[in-house]
Order: C-alpha cells, then sequence, then structure tokens
C-alpha cells in the first residue's frame, strides 16, 4: 500500500502530542483539559501503530486497543469528575480546586 | 577481720539507701536507728579493723581490699580499691566516731524539725562518702569521694530549702569549693597521663623516682592539689563559704564544717605528702597560706557576733594550724591536731547547739548571757571545748598538738621563725576569742530564758567529746612531759617525720612554757576585756578607726565584697549581655533557614492542576534533554 | 498514495489546533472529531485498517458522544463563551507554546531523517489482530476489561446526585 517512513508518522504524532500538551497547560476550562488529554493519547497510540506497521506486526494495533480502552475508562471517570467538580465549585475553572495549596 | 574494712563506708551508704528510698514512711524512732544506728556499726567495724591493724599489723604496714574493677578500657583502668594504712586508720577511726556521737546528738536536736529522714539519709551519705574519700585508694575513687561530700554539705548547708538565704549559703559554697575542685581534678589528670597510674602509692613512688625535686611537673601537680584543698578547707583566698555555711543545722556545721570534710584537703596533703616534698616551693606556699589563714581568721573571729560565725572562723583558722604543720613538713602534727581539732571543735558546735536550741533558735551572743547556771552541763562542755581550743596547758588534748605544731614550726628545717611566731600570735588570738566566747554567752546578766529540757543523747554526746577533748592529747606526749609519742610513732609509716633535729629538752620545755604562757595570757585578756571591764571594749571601738577596722574584721576582711566586684558582677553583667545567647542562635538560625527554604519550596504546591502538568512537561523536556544531548 | 498520507496529517494538524483555540466547547468537540477521523485516515495508509474502524467507532464515535452529553448536562452558555476568551489571552500561551517546540524539536532530533527507502506497508488485517490479542495480549485483555469496570463503577459513583438528606457524595 503505501510506503510512508516510520520518521514521518513519528513525528506526525509528536506533533499531535505536543499540541495537546500545550492544550492541557494553556487552557483553564477543564472540560478542554480532558479533550487535550484525548489528544495526546490519540497521538500515542498513533505511535504505536505506526511502529507495529513498520514491522508489519498486529502489537502495535493491540496496543492501541488496549490505549483505546484505557482512553474511554479514563473519559468516563473523568466527566463525572468534572460533573462533581461543577457541582461542587460551581465553576469549571480547573485552578479552582487548589485545596491542596501549600 | 581487715576484710570487714568494705563494710566502714558501705554501712552508711546502706542507711542512706534506706532512707532516700523508705525515709517517709519510717516513724521517727526507726529513721533514727537507721540514720545513727549504720554509722554506730561502721565505727564497730572500723574499731575492729583497726584493733586488728594494731595488734597484726599486715606485711608492709599497709593493706589493700579490691572490691571490683570499676573501669576498664583502653588506656586506663581503676578499680573500687580500699587502701588501709596508719594514716587510714586514724582517719577512719576519727571520722567514724565524731560522725557517730554528732548523730546521736541529732537523734534529739533535730527531733521537732521537719525532714527528720532527710536529714539523716543526707548525713549518711556524707559519712559514706567521707569515709571513701579516706580509703581510697586510686585518685577516682578520692575524687568520688570529694565530690560526695560536697554535694552533701550543699544539700545539708540548704537544709532549710524554703529560706531562700540558705539556698544562697549553699550555692556559695559549693561554687568556691567548686573552684578549688577543678584546681584538684587538673591536678589528678597530670598526675595520671604523666605517671600513668592513677592508684595512689604507685604514683608516689614513681614521682620520687622519676621526677627530680622542684621539677616543673611536680611543682604544678602539687600546686593543683594544693588549690583543691584549699577550696574544701576554707583557707585563704578560698574560705569565703564558710562563715556563710553556718546556715545549716548545728550539727551539720560540727560534723562538716568541723570535723571532717574541711580537714579533707589536710587529709590529701598528707596522703600525697610525696609530691609536697618534691615541690619544697609549693610546700613553703602550703606553710604561709596556712599562717597567713590562720591569723586572718583569728582576728576576723574577734569581731563576730554569732556564735557559730565565731566556731566558723574559729575552724578556719585551726585549719590554719594543720597547713602550717603540713608546710613545715610535720605530716604527724597536722594529723595530730586534726584528731584533736576534731574532738573540740564538734564539741563546741554541739554544745552551742544546745545554747542554741534552748534559747529558741537564738545565736547572737551579744543577746545571751549569764547561762551558766541555767544550763550547766552546756556550760561545762563548751569551757572544757574552749579550754582545749586555747591550748590550756597540759590538761587540755589541744595544748599537746598546737605544741607539737609550734615545736616543728621553730625546729624543722622548712620551718622558720617568723611561722612559729605567726603561729603564737595565732594562738593568743585563739585563748581571746574562744573565751569571749565563753564570758559573753555564759557570764554577765542573763538577756534571755532558756526554755525546754531536753533528753540524755545529746548529754551523752556532750560528755562523750569532753572526755576526748581533754584525753586525746595523751597519744601524743612529748619528751619533756611523759614522753609517749605514740601517734607519730604510729604514722612513721605513713607519714615520715619533719627532719628536724631533736632539740635539747630544755629548749623543747621553754617552747613548750611559751606557749603556754601565751594560751593563758589570752584567757586573762578575754577575761579583762569581756568579763571584769567590758566598757574597756566599748571605750576602744569608740574611734572612728578602730571601728572601721572592727567593721572589716567582721566582714572577714572584705574578701566578699572583693570577689563580688571582681568575679560575681562582671560574670552577671556578661550573662545579661548574652541574653539572647548568641550560641543559640547558631542553632535557631539552621532552624530558621529550614523554615524559610520550607516557605519557599512550598509556594511550589500551588494546588493548581496546570502547574503539577507544566512541572512534568518541563521535567520531560529537561530528562529527554540530558539523555539526547549527553 | 503517500500524498493522502500528508494530506491527512495536515489536516489532523490544523484541526487539533483548532480544537486547542476555540472558546465554544462544541466547535472543539467537532474540530476533535475532524481531527480523529484524519488520523483514523492515516492508520488506513499504515495498513491498519482494523484500528482505523476502531477509531471512528470508539473513539470519535463513542467518547466524543461521551463528551457532548457532559457538555450539554453542563449547560455550558454564551457566558461560558465569554469566560473562555477572557481565559485565552495570548500571553497565555507563551509558556505551553514554548514547551510545546522544545518538546517537538527534540522528537524530531532523536527521530532523524529517514535512513534508507521506505518499504512497503502491507496491511495487517482484523484477524491477525484479534489473534494476537487471544494470544499473547490475553492477559492484557483482561486487564483492559478490570479498568472498564473500575470505571464504570467509579463514573457510576461519583456521578450519583447527591440524596436531599445531605449524605453521600464525592
Amino acid at each position: 500500500m503505501a510506503t510512508v517512513p516510520l520518521e514521518h508518522s513519528l513525528i506526525l504524532a509528536a506533533a499531535l502530542f505536543v499540541l495537546g500538551m500545550a492544550g492541557v497547560l494553556a487552557r483553564r476550562n477543564v472540560v478542554f483539559v480532558l479533550m487535550s488529554l484525548e489528544i495526546m493519547l490519540n497521538a500515542a497510540g498513533l505511535a504505536f501503530v505506526a511502529a507495529g506497521s513498520r514491522w508489519a506486526q498486529p502489537d502495535g494495533q493491540a496496543m492501541f486497543i488496549f490505549i483505546l480502552a484505557m482512553a474511554a475508562a479514563e473519559v468516563s471517570v473523568g466527566l463525572a469528575l468534572v460533573l462533581l467538580l461543577y457541582r461542587r465549585f460551581k465553576t469549571l475553572d480547573v485552578d479552582a480546586a487548589s485545596k491542596m495549596r501549600g | 577481720m581487715l576484710e570487714l574494712l568494705w563494710l566502714v563506708p558501705a554501712l552508711p551508704f546502706a542507711g542512706f539507701a534506706a532512707l532516700a528510698l523508705f525515709g517517709r514512711r519510717l516513724p521517727r524512732n526507726a529513721t533514727a536507728a537507721v540514720g545513727a544506728g549504720s554509722v554506730g556499726l561502721s565505727t564497730a567495724a572500723a574499731g575492729l579493723v583497726a584493733f586488728r591493724f594494731i595488734a597484726w599489723p599486715p606485711p608492709g604496714e599497709a593493706w589493700t581490699q579490691v572490691l571490683w574493677s570499676w573501669i576498664r578500657t583502653d588506656g586506663f583502668a581503676s578499680q573500687v580499691a580500699l587502701y588501709l594504712d596508719a594514716l587510714s586508720v586514724v582517719m577512719m577511726l576519727v571520722v567514724t566516731v565524731v560522725s557517730f556521737l554528732i548523730l546521736l546528738y541529732s537523734v534529739q536536736y533535730m527531733a521537732g524539725e521537719e525532714g527528720y529522714s532527710r536529714y539523716f539519709c543526707y548525713m549518711d551519705l556524707f559519712v559514706g562518702s567521707m569515709l571513701t574519700l579516706v580509703l581510697a585508694g586510686n585518685l577516682l575513687l578520692l575524687y568520688l569521694g570529694w565530690e560526695g561530700v560536697g554535694l552533701c554539705s550543699y544539700l545539708l548547708i540548704g537544709f532549710w530549702y524554703t529560706d531562700p538565704a540558705n539556698g544562697r549559703a549553699a550555692r556559695k559554697a559549693f561554687l568556691v569549693t567548686r573552684v578549688g575542685d577543678t584546681a584538684m581534678l587538673a591536678g589528678f589528670l597530670l598526675l595520671f597521663t604523666s605517671l600513668g597510674t592513677s592508684q595512689i602509692q604507685e604514683i608516689l613512688s614513681l614521682a620520687s623516682s622519676r621526677w627530680p625535686p622542684g621539677s616543673a611537673t611536680a611543682v604544678a601537680a602539687a600546686a593543683l592539689l594544693l588549690g583543691g584543698a584549699l577550696g574544701k578547707s576554707a583557707q585563704l583566698p578560698l574560705q569565703v563559704w564558710l562563715p556563710d555555711a553556718m546556715a545549716g543545722p548545728t550539727p551539720v556545721s560540727a560534723l562538716i564544717h568541723a570535723a571532717t570534710m574541711v580537714t579533707a584537703g589536710v587529709y590529701l596533703i598528707a596522703r600525697t605528702h610525696v609530691l609536697f616534698a618534691l615541690a619544697p616551693a609549693v610546700q613553703t606556699a602550703v606553710a604561709v597560706i596556712g599562717a597567713a589563714t590562720l591569723l586572718y581568721a583569728g582576728l576576723a573571729a574577734l569581731a563576730q557576733s554569732d556564735i557559730k560565725r565565731v566556731l566558723a572562723y574559729s575552724t578556719i583558722s585551726q585549719v590554719g594550724y594543720m597547713f602550717l604543720a603540713l608546710g613545715v613538713g610535720a605530716w604527724s602534727a597536722a594529723i595530730f591536731h586534726f584528731v584533736t581539732h576534731a574532738f573540740f571543735k564538734s564539741l563546741l558546735f554541739l554544745a552551742a547547739g544546745v545554747v542554741i536550741l534552748r534559747l529558741g533558735h537564738e545565736r547572737n551572743m551579744l543577746k545571751m548571757g549569764g547561762l551558766r547556771r541555767a544550763l550547766p552541763g552546756a556550760f561545762a562542755a563548751f569551757l572544757i571545748g574552749s579550754a582545749s581550743l586555747s591550748a590550756l596547758p597540759i590538761v587540755t588534748a589541744g595544748f599537746y598538738s598546737k605544741d607539737l605544731i609550734l615545736y616543728e614550726a621553730w625546729s624543722s628545717p622548712a620551718g622558720g621563725r617568723w611561722l612559729w611566731t605567726a603561729g603564737l600570735v595565732g594562738a593568743f588570738l585563739t585563748s581571746v576569742y574562744a573565751f569571749r566566747m565563753v564570758f559573753l554567752t555564759f557570764f554577765g546578766e542573763m538577756r534571755q530564758r532558756p526554755v525546754e529540757r531536753h533528753g540524755s543523747c545529746m548529754a551523752v554526746s556532750l560528755a562523750v567529746l569532753s572526755v576526748l577533748s581533754v584525753a586525746a592529747g595523751l597519744i601524743q606526749l612529748p619528751e619533756t612531759l611523759g614522753n609517749a609519742p605514740v601517734l607519730t610513732h604510729f604514722l612513721r609509716t605513713a607519714l615520715p617525720p619533719s627532719g628536724a633535729a631533736p632539740a635539747p629538752a630544755a629548749m623543747q620545755a621553754m617552747l613548750q612554757i611559751v606557749a603556754g604562757a601565751v594560751s593563758l595570757a589570752g584567757i586573762w585578756a578575754a577575761y579583762l576585756l569581756f568579763l571584769r571591764r567590758p566598757e574597756h571594749a566599748q571605750d576602744w571601738l569608740r574611734t572612728r578607726a578602730s571601728l572601721a577596722v572592727y567593721r572589716l574584721w567582721q566582714a572577714g576582711w572584705g574578701f566578699d565584697w572583693l570577689y563580688d566586684r571582681a568575679f560575681v558582677r562582671p560574670f552577671l553583667r556578661l550573662a545579661r549581655a548574652n541574653r539572647a545567647d548568641f550560641i543559640d542562635g547558631f542553632a535557631e538560625a539552621v532552624a530558621r533557614a529550614n523554615i524559610a527554604l520550607h516557605g519557599a519550596l512550598s509556594q511550589t504546591q500551588t494546588g493548581r492542576v496546570r502547574w503539577y502538568a507544566m512541572g512534568i512537561a518541563v521535567g520531560a523536556v529537561v530528562v529527554i534533554a540530558l539523555v539526547v544531548f549527553t | 498514495m503517500n500524498l493522502a498520507f500528508y494530506i491527512s496529517a495536515a489536516v489532523a494538524v490544523v484541526a487539533t489546533l483548532m480544537v486547542i483555540t476555540r472558546a465554544n466547547a462544541v466547535h472543539a468537540l467537532l474540530y476533535l472529531i475532524v481531527s480523529l477521523l484524519a488520523v483514523a485516515v492515516v492508520f488506513y495508509m499504515l495498513g491498519a485498517p482494523f484500528v482505523a474502524a476502531l477509531e471512528v467507532l470508539i473513539y470519535a464515535g463513542a467518547v466524543m458522544v461521551l463528551f457532548i452529553f457532559a457538555i450539554m448536562l453542563l449547560n455550558l452558555g454564551p457566558a461560558t463563551v465569554r469566560q473562555e476568551r477572557e481565559w485565552l489571552r495570548p500571553r497565555v500561551w507563551a509558556g505551553p507554546a514554548l514547551l510545546a517546540v522544545i518538546l517537538l524539536a527534540e522528537v524530531v532530533y532523536i527521530v532523524g531523517p529517514g535512513r534508507g527507502p521506505a518499504q512497503e506497508l502491507p496491511t495487517v488485517g482484523a484477524r491477525k489482530v484479534g489473534a494476537a490479542l487471544f494470544g499473547p495480549y490475553l492477559v492484557g485483555v483482561g486487564l483492559a476489561s478490570l479498568v472498564l469496570l473500575a470505571a464504570l463503577v467509579g463514573a457510576y459513583h461519583l456521578g450519583r446526585r447527591e440524596r436531599p438528606s445531605g449524605r453521600g457524595g464525592a
């Protein structure tokens, strides 16, 4: 099929990962933080799949499935926490939950 | 039977332990029985040991009983070992007998006091420590006893601790003797490091074989030991604590500050006489200090109105005589005077105690008077004691011991005319102040009536000590008066003679007559000044100059004032300046730095998720960079 | 064929960029879906049709829908948008952008330029993946199921409404 060098896929994955990281660091709304987290997970999965396809093994895809399952679990719990946060602090500002300060 | 030696110090310690643990719960009788009885048993044991030693002397005239090994390390070992020789026997007997008599007396004297068991507990501890001191075979054990008696002195001076003045007196005693103790410890360490052993006899033999006379080490060691002796024996310049120590109960003053503890310095010098013989300069210093002190204290005693303070200065003066004897090389004479002094000084204190108690704790002689009919027993005892103190010729023990000292001062190669003269003047002063006490207290008009009778225990002690104050002279009769030098002969195995060329009998008799005449002259002078024409004494104090001198003598020649200005005030100023405690500041600086660091670091704990995420991201970047680029 | 790869890659990057910079949550989500679809195309290009399908089905289909549900529950309206605009000053992007660039540079450096000619990327089908999952990765599958169970229970518990009596809670 295609003949994409592994390096290019990895650079794409890195770019997506880095963008997700910037989103996590820069956004204050907790929903957006979770979204950026999803981006990062997706990028990691992309890296796995690219590596797996380079060697023509299913291992990369198997890892991607695990990552997917884990991401789904994380999203569900994360959104439940977002709801709780909203109920408790009446705001979606992630900086509001800073009781662990000091 | 010599094996019983360990019982002699052990029994009082056992009494101390029993009273410390159970004293509060015991009834008075039991406390007295344990307290005085333990010392009584110790006296009996001492008597048995002494009898065995005298009748069948062990080989070498010395015997050591090793009890157990105390410290054993590389380079230093010390045992708990008791050393018995002629000197130890004499000291042991005197300490136990006098202690027992005084404790017997205290059974009734302290009967009305709170803290009865505490008193006997401390006294037992004292007796045990003093016996440890005199029986110690090595310097460390001696130092243990030394410190023990110092502690008990502090505890007993401040016995009535609810009055802060007593506490101050106790602290003063402790601090001043501590100055001497430090010097003594330095001396011990010097001896140990240069000779490698702490056994006293080994030290003496090694020192005499290794150190030439007058060598620097010998002089240093002897001088440091002298410092310790000065502190404990209340000689110039460390004598300021003894008059104030009279704040304690009278039996305490009798035992600790008259008969035993203050003579610990004399014992120390006598025990280590070899070192002093190797350092003639220091030995001369001993004699000079002794002579100066006896004159100083004699004059000060003349101006005191508290009867116990007179006796305190008298003690300082008589110990000065002992130092004078030691300084001229008459070691046995010093010990002889120690024996007689223990008897008559404690007799005086105990008799004064009866007077004080019967007058409701009144100590000022100027408020006493005419008590000889009201207190006949006390009067008799006090008279005998004062006579012995004044060295009344022939009939009193004090005469023989003081005469021996004066004779040695005259004829010993280390002695001299000036020292003899000082001793003679001192004898005159002694008679004057001693009989001043007698006349002011027991003669004249009665200013205060005595109350309450007391029982027989006190009378027994007074009687026994009176007999001893008279009869003790018989153990050392000079050539001209019976020629029975029993004591010096007995002690020769431990203490060498002074090297005085035996003077012709006529010379000896002359010296004795002079001494006796001086003593009688003093009594006559006291009679004139204080009984016949007391107005004369008052007239002498009219002028400004003589009043100033009188005040000076009364204040102990201003030593307290001097020490206060020279040491106490600068020290207090320094303490106040260091109130913020700059050394503590270092520790606090560490703590403060820690807290500051903590504050700085806890700023990084913002509690914000994004901050932590940023931390992770930066960390990842840095670690990857490190891995990739190095 | 490779061109499709590079176009999808570009779309993914641009869409992701839009995701992280939008003020409206739903807009961002939609851009995210676009990004995920682009990545699915990339998977297909790499010879992994199975995970491409999975990406669309689960990631874009289930997870994103979950997000949308949550946003609906939170009832984020225009006020939120205004707030987001407030929070998204350009100054905020300075640090993260710097870190992102440095990290990207590092990874590019590590990965380096391509060595040698690119090889053919054969297709690794669903059958092979399934065999791998039921074979060597069986334990992993079990664990993944446990994780999902845990997430289920946790989400249920955390999402419970508090009882009016005041008991129960976070």
